[in-house]
């Protein structure tokens, strides 16, 4: 593994640093690039390769290692989360934390939650309909 | 827990126009510690306190477990200093700099020495006086970092480089913490250095250390709330409230302990918070500086 191609941080981007690293790695996860019990990374050996502080990593790490996404075992490393399809909870747990932040948005503009979900279906529609779903509408109707 | 590698006590110094007032501050192995102020904060002479260069007039002093100035002798041979002020030999080459500085300190690593000449880009036949500014710095850099010092104090290490030369001297810095047991110093107010590399930062204003901890602390509690007011507004007076500005129905507050209970206590005053942003470390950098300023002129 080519250590400098890790990960890389951007300044531009608005979001934290420590954002940024979780989300790097849980993409690599999510894509299954980094394999569940596969070794990752050590904090000091990412903070090096990317140039970012220790404590920063070390703050992702520990986060990732809440969610369930890695784990760390003392003395030994650090390791992708042995678990069944990891990569699809990881895209709902995304797909919640948008969800939650449209919602947080909504309240500040005062919506009711019958105006949400209208947004919610105009959005989606403006998308264009995936097969699978137009099935599940067909049901219902 | 090993021993602080850097540990200042109720640090006092006075000058004829300047007095260092109550220096505290630690630095554990493995750690980067940026050291940030504004010009003639004292950065300097706290440094060149803890390298036993000045003489405290009280206070505790002690560096890799050596008390200081009284055994510098011991603690330098452990210790790297790299200074804008540190003068080479003009007339001499790196290459016989490198070899006068081995033959000084029994640690030296010829091969790594070998391996940043080639990073750095440097000629050891080059005499000093050719230098560019930015490889005057990678040399002193050089000469230090081959010694591999436990200890690394940087008085300004990326001022008056360019990018590519910054670039190079951060990878150096990150690359010493391979080794757990080595800490380093820097200080600077280049606050995007600072922010990106360093594990704790301390923030020094006219003579005081204003705010020291992780930086990660800094950068969560700190925010800036945009509040939209009710007519009968009073703002509540909070003790985390470090500033507030703004005309009309619309103001901005900034805070340093930021939770989300704010928004309730904001809205049972009658105001809405509209948005919260994180701050850059050089944000906070400032508007800590002018908490501190207004706190002392009361």
């Amino acid at each position: 593994m080519n250590s400098s191609s890790w990960l890389t941080i951007s300044q531009t981007d608005p979001r934290p640093m420590y954002l940024q690293i979780k989300e790097q790695i849980r993409h690599r996860v999510a894509i299954g690039d980094w394999r569940p019990g596969q070794e990752i990374p050590s904090i000091r050996a990412l903070a090096i390769a990317t140039h970012v502080s220790v404590i920063t990593v070390k703050r992702a790490y520990l986060e990732l290692e809440r969610e369930g996404v890695i784990v760390t075992r003392q003395g030994k490393g650090s390791f992708v989360m042995e678990g069944a399809d990891l990569s699809t909870t990881l895209q709902e747990q995304e797909l919640d934390q948008h969800l939650q932040a449209a919602v947080r948005v909504g309240r500040s503009l005062r919506l009711s939650d019958h105006e949400l979900e209208h947004r919610l279906r105009a959005a989606s529609e403006a998308h264009g309909t995936p097969a699978a779903t137009e099935s599940v509408e067909a049901e219902k109707e | 827990m090993s021993a602080s590698i850097i540990e200042l006590r109720d640090v006092r110094k006075r000058f004829k126009f300047f007095n260092l007032e109550s220096i505290s501050l630690e630095l554990e192995p493995g750690q980067i510690m940026g050291l940030v102020g504004p010009n003639g904060a004292g950065k300097s002479t706290t440094i060149r306190i803890l390298m036993g260069l000045l003489h405290a007039d009280s206070g505790y002093v002690r560096v890799l477990g050596h008390a200081m100035p009284e055994a510098q002798a011991l603690a330098k041979r452990d210790i790297g200093f790299v200074t804008d002020e540190m003068h080479l030999v003009k007339n001499a080459t790196l290459d016989w700099h490198m070899q006068f500085v081995a033959a000084i300190y029994p640690t030296w690593d010829a091969n790594y020495a070998a391996e940043l000449l080639s990073r750095f880009n440097l000629k050891p036949a080059q005499q000093v006086k050719g230098l560019s500014h930015g490889e005057h710095v990678k040399a002193l850099l050089l000469l230090t970092l081959a010694r591999r010092p436990r200890l690394l104090v940087l008085d300004e290490p990326t001022s008056g480089l360019d990018p590519v030369a910054r670039h190079e001297v951060l990878s150096e810095l990150m690359d010493v913490l391979k080794d757990e047991q080595r800490a380093v110093l820097f200080s600077s107010h280049n606050t995007i250095d600072v922010e990106r590399i360093s594990d704790r930062i301390t923030f020094i204003d006219r003579g005081r250390i204003i705010d020291s901890s992780d930086k990660e602390i800094f950068l969560e509690r700190w925010r800036r709330l945009h509040l939209q007011l009710a007519d009968q507004f009073i703002l509540p007076n909070l003790p985390n409230i470090v500033d507030s500005a703004g005309t009309g129905r619309l103001i901005t507050v900034t805070t340093n302990d930021y939770t989300p209970d704010l928004h309730e206590i904001f809205r049972r005053a009658g105001g809405t918070v509209h948005e919260v942003q994180r701050m850059s470390l050089e944000e906070i950098f400032v508007a800590n500086v002018m908490r501190s300023r207004k706190e002392r002129a009361q």
